[in-house]
């Protein structure tokens, strides 16, 4: 596969869970900018301090599709504390590996949950 | 949707190969015509007995064979390298610094293949100035900028004859007559024009022009430049003395009579071949065009007859080539994504794009096995392909 992509990067480039938006997120995420090639945008919805749904719209490579999937899938139905946790290196990792060179997109997928999860705990003080 | 479509990679579709700028299957003419250069007739032509004087007229005969395909003034006036790369090399690098009294400025379109522009910028650091000349939003080179960038100090000046991107064919005569003007040598490299349009080095009035085998339906591993009479060069790979002294190497005879076989064939079948094509690039063109935001990248006249580029907006290239094979269609992109650099391609930025429209790129070039029976196939693909992208991009809000 193009850049040597795993088998579960394709799948979840190929079928993304978690795609969407939602209306009246408790928290929402954006990181990248067209410019550079990559967008991402994470929304949130949390009970109890825990995520109970998730969303993401993406724009950029297969990786950053696939990536912002993967980040949605480990992050949904984990508390907040604990999703903030979550590292690039650990998406990377669910995904059997990234090109080197394709590593900065899975930090943005991290990065836009962690700006939801911010922006989350912004607005409940 | 997709997994109904296909299995996981696509494979139980038919294939579409639609890149053939990057990569061809080599002619199955071209391979046996060359084939007993890898078994039985495996000498070298340096050696003086009778295995080795079969591999050095089989090497003579793809001379003469390329020479007549670009009417080349002599047989001689082609130097066979590895690759185009290596030409454009050695038709930049050896003109320079044989001629540095002639000047020490080398010019190049802004948008010329890094094997161009690479070894422009090495020569700059190596005391040369370097001027590029900028193209319009089509691709064509801004003749008045080239007039006036390109000095007396100037001693090569490069221009491709048609871009591989972005598929622009550029007004060669004319600017073979400004350069010339100025008493400068103008380099042409022919890599991505070769064996679509017909290309006479005398005619067009052209000191070195460079061209690839593999782009001729021949063997990757040969390259070759034209060298006019009279022009000297320094060597960039000084050795055994093969090719008049400038590129020493053992020949790559396999390759090399390939390459010679594939320049026949397509004199021979060019003509027909590009206007076939040519009917099944405009279906392509007009009906990818009526998706929403979807735009041809490239000069809509003046442009290769096998490339139809375009680029959309709101999703990244990358993705659509991805998505494109698992509909077992094989395209390119100019997306940062794509690079090993990642940046977006210089070419598309070169003729205005901004980076977010540029990272939008998809280029398709058409090849003998494709036919207009694939291009209902091939739209319905990238539409499926824009439209699945589009829905998952946060710009895009339709």
């Amino acid at each position: 596969m193009a850049e040597g992509y795993s088998k579960k990067v394709m799948e979840h480039f190929l079928n993304p869970k978690n795609v969407g938006v939602i209306e009246n997120p408790d928290g929402y995420g954006k990181v990248g900018n067209p410019v550079c090639g990559d967008q991402m945008e994470i929304y949130i919805k949390v009970k109890n301090d825990v995520i109970t749904d998730i969303k993401f719209k993406t724009f950029g490579c297969g990786s950053a599709i696939a990536t912002s999937s993967m980040v949605t899938e480990l992050a949904k139905g984990k508390h907040v504390d604990e999703a903030m946790k979550l590292t690039r290196n650990d998406v990377a990792d669910e995904l059997d590996g990234l090109p080197p060179q394709k590593m900065h997109c899975s930090n943005l997928a991290a990065d836009a949950l962690h700006e939801a999860i911010k922006d989350y705990k912004s607005k409940k003080k | 949707m997709l997994e109904q479509l296909c299995g996981f990679n696509g494979e139980s579709m038919k294939r579409i190969y639609l890149d053939h700028a990057s990569s061809m299957p080599v002619d199955p003419r071209v391979f046996e015509f060359a084939k007993p250069y890898l078994l039985e007739n495996f000498g070298n032509p340096s050696s003086l007995h009778s295995i080795g004087l079969k591999a050095k007229d089989a090497l003579e005969e793809s001379r003469a064979k390329i020479a007549s395909f670009i009417n080349a003034e002599k047989e001689n006036c082609i130097v066979f390298t590895g690759s185009a790369t290596e030409a454009n090399n050695l038709g930049i690098r050896g003109t320079a610094l044989r001629n540095i009294s002639q000047g020490k400025t080398v010019v190049a379109s802004a948008i010329e293949h890094m094997s161009v522009l690479n070894p422009m910028k090495d020569l700059q650091k190596n005391g040369f100035t370097f001027n590029t000349i900028p193209v319009d939003s089509t691709g064509i080179v801004d003749l008045e900028k080239l007039e006036s960038l390109i000095t007396k100090d100037t001693v090569v000046t490069s221009i491709m004859y048609a871009n591989n991107e972005i598929g622009t064919i550029e007004p060669i005569k004319k600017i073979s007559k400004i350069v010339h003007e100025k008493g400068i040598y103008l380099h042409v490299d022919a890599t991505a024009a070769v064996g679509r349009i017909p290309i006479n080095v005398q005619e067009g009035e052209i000191d070195l022009l460079t061209l690839s085998s593999n782009d001729l339906y021949g063997p990757k591993g040969a390259g070759a430049l034209y060298i006019k009479p009279g022009l000297k060069l320094q060597s960039v790979i000084p050795g055994g003395g093969q090719e008049r002294g400038l590129r020493s190497g053992t020949e790559n005879i396999f390759a090399i009579v390939g390459m010679g076989e594939a320049a026949r064939i397509a004199q021979q079948e060019m003509d027909q071949e590009s206007k076939r094509l040519k009917v099944v690039r405009d279906k392509l063109i007009e009906e990818i065009l009526k998706i929403d935001e979807a735009y041809l990248t490239g000069h809509p006249i003046e442009r290769l007859p096998h490339h139809a580029s375009f680029r959309f907006s709101y999703i990244e290239g990358e993705s659509i080539l991805l998505n494109m094979d698992m509909y077992n269609i094989q395209v390119a992109t100019g997306s940062a994504c794509s690079h090993k650099t990642l940046e977006p391609s210089h070419v598309l930025l070169a003729i205005g794009l901004k980076h977010e429209e540029a990272h939008g790129s998809m280029a398709m070039t058409l090849g003998r096995s494709n036919t207009i029976k694939e291009v209902p196939t091939i739209v319905k693909a990238v539409r499926e392909t824009v439209q699945r992208l589009r829905k998952l991009s946060p710009l895009y809000n339709k």
